[in-house]
């Protein structure tokens, strides 16, 4: 069976699943280079609503340049990036306007950092992190906001009596959750997420992604999640694209790409996890 | 170009010290202040004889601003006759020979650090600030080039974040001074380190304008410009003051200082505008310990 099989049955899958119209994210002939080197090229897919795509690789593939023209902290080189806004339909992000992107950027779409530090406000307590983004959209009351930060803690199990500490004084797996509540609680549709578990042990990676696939079911959210973990991928990710060099070498549903494997690189890539 | 001299033979200075060009740079961005109003407009600013945080930059706005008709008052903390103060207005007696007072209301410009005086100012008057820091976004965004995007795009829920962590921390908006305001529902402003007791009387007739010397930013507020004290809805903006009327005049309504005056705990409260005080003392108002000696 041919890999194109694939392609187009996964997407007919995930258009059946949801039911939705028009695809959410729709990615075509993206490429981004630095200077002669090459970071990303020639990347084209379909991001469906309610759909989680794994982007997988190793280190200097070309993923994370990828996550950061989609979400809009580079600027590709060639291709478009379209996106299903909620006012004016499919919008090519790359040419919108500044001020356009980054209101997507604190409502419809989340980003969550590989360290959290770099996604938080360090010197600021709990409650005004995940308050940030509303305060952002417009919220004006204090009761309303440290309400909803309080849901929004207990929602990633954090205790509400940790509202007022900083997430100095928090452990990596908390600031890791204390993130994506941050992120999520302007109720975005589309999370992209960057290594979302480096840097955590086990136990802690488990309880995050038990979390993490709650709330992407829960919410409806769709996702891109860039990451060299197979784990995570195979628990929270429906389609997975395989990326070599900057290039998209293999996509097609998880559960086919890694338990038969096309291309000879995602063949070694599955080969080289660890059995315990 | 012409060169005003003051005084021909007696000084080498050129009127009020900066030589016409420099004035015209900075009349220039005050001008663009105006019009844009609460935007900070970067400007060259020069090195004055005085050291950083001195009030370079009111003394260069003020220096810009005066004719030689005009009569110069200056504010520190509300009073007349500190170092401050005293050192600014013989510099301008001396390189502009203006006529300086102490009294409010016969100065036609008055240059200021914290306060805002207690007499209401007429639209003939200019109010001149020294800014120390005019980014009233700096402690929670380090970066300048953020900080300007965030003025451009109007992403101002970052000061919210600060006046949230406030009541988280302390019960109520703990921000005393250099509260933050936004200006004709645009530009968020630092109005310069002055109790936020002095917030409301920032839409007023007079002139107002901001000079920052190290930072090289000039901003202004034109007359009637509006003023609003950000603050949560279910924690409005309160422009407090020590309850407590002046130990001297016996003043309900004005910015109170709290002075120690032995070892024993002993203090009192007196007005911080000195010249609003002395005037109402001349008119035989008297407080609690105001018996003169």
């Amino acid at each position: 069976m041919s890999g194109k099989f694939f392609e187009e049955f996964s997407q007919d899958f995930s258009k059946n699943l949801w039911g939705a119209p028009q695809p959410l994210l729709q990615v075509e002939g993206l490429s981004k280079f630095y200077g002669a080197r090459r970071g990303c090229a020639d990347v084209s897919f379909d991001l469906w609503p309610g759909e989680v795509m794994g982007i997988v690789g190793e280190s200097g593939s070309g993923k994370t340049t990828l996550l950061n023209c989609l979400a809009g902290h580079l600027a590709p080189d060639t291709g478009r990036v379209l996106f299903d806004t909620r006012a004016h339909g499919m919008q090519d992000t790359v040419t919108m306007s500044e001020p356009e992107r980054r209101m997507l950027g604190r409502t419809d779409w989340a980003f969550v950092h590989q360290h959290a530090s770099d996604g938080l406000r360090m010197n600021v307590s709990a409650g005004g992190n995940v308050g940030e983004r509303l305060m952002a959209v417009g919220a004006r009351n204090y009761g309303d906001i440290r309400e909803r930060a309080t849901d929004w803690l207990g929602r990633v199990e954090i205790s509400g009596d940790r509202i007022d500490d900083r997430p100095t004084a928090f452990s990596g797996g908390m600031r890791q959750r204390l993130q994506i509540a941050r992120n999520l609680v302007t109720g975005p549709r589309l999370v992209f997420m960057d290594e979302p578990t480096g840097g955590l042990d086990v136990s802690v990676q488990a309880r995050l992604l038990d979390l993490l696939r709650g709330l992407v079911r829960e919410m409806g959210l769709s996702a891109i999640i860039v990451t060299h973990d197979l784990a995570v991928v195979r628990l929270l990710a429906d389609r997975l694209m395989v990326m070599k060099d900057g290039q998209v070498v293999e996509n097609g549903l998880t559960d086919q790409v890694l338990d038969d494997p096309q291309h000879g690189y995602t063949q070694l890539l599955v080969s080289s996890v660890l059995q315990v | 170009m012409t060169t005003q001299t003051a005084e021909a033979g007696q000084s080498a200075y050129n009127f009020a010290y900066l030589d016409e060009q420099t004035k015209r740079m900075i009349r220039r961005a005050i001008l663009k202040g105006l019009a844009v109003p609460g935007y900070q407009v970067p400007f060259a600013s020069r090195e004055m004889p005085m050291p950083y945080g001195w009030g370079t930059g009111g003394v260069q706005v003020s220096a810009a601003t005066l004719t030689p008709e005009d009569c110069f008052k200056v504010i520190d903390q509300g009073a007349d006759d500190t170092t401050n103060a005293v050192s600014i207005r013989k510099f301008f007696e001396r390189t502009a020979q203006v006529e300086t007072t102490t009294r409010t209301g016969e100065a036609t410009v008055i240059q200021t650090r914290h306060r805002i005086p207690e007499e209401p100012l007429r639209e003939d008057q200019v109010l001149v600030y020294q800014v120390p820091i005019p980014e009233p976004l700096r402690f929670l965004e380090p970066s300048e080039v953020e900080t300007r995007k965030m003025h451009a795009l109007e992403e101002y829920g970052l000061m919210h974040v600060k006046l949230y962590e406030d009541i988280a921390r302390h019960g109520a908006i703990s921000t005393a001074y250099a509260y933050p305001v936004k200006v004709e529902g645009r530009y968020v402003m630092d109005p310069s380190p002055i109790p936020k007791f002095d917030n409301p009387k920032l839409e007023m007739a007079a002139i107002q304008l901001f000079g920052a010397g190290r930072e090289q930013r000039i901003y202004a507020l034109p007359p009637y410009t509006q003023v609003v004290s950000l603050d949560f809805e279910d924690h409005p903006f309160d422009p407090s003051k020590a309850e407590h009327p002046c130990d001297l005049c016996g003043a309900e309504d004005s910015y109170l200082d709290e002075v120690i005056t032995d070892d024993a705990g002993s203090r009192m409260f007196v007005c911080s505008d000195t010249d609003y005080c002395l005037a109402r003392r001349d008119a035989g108002h008297e407080g609690a310990q105001g018996a003169r000696a």
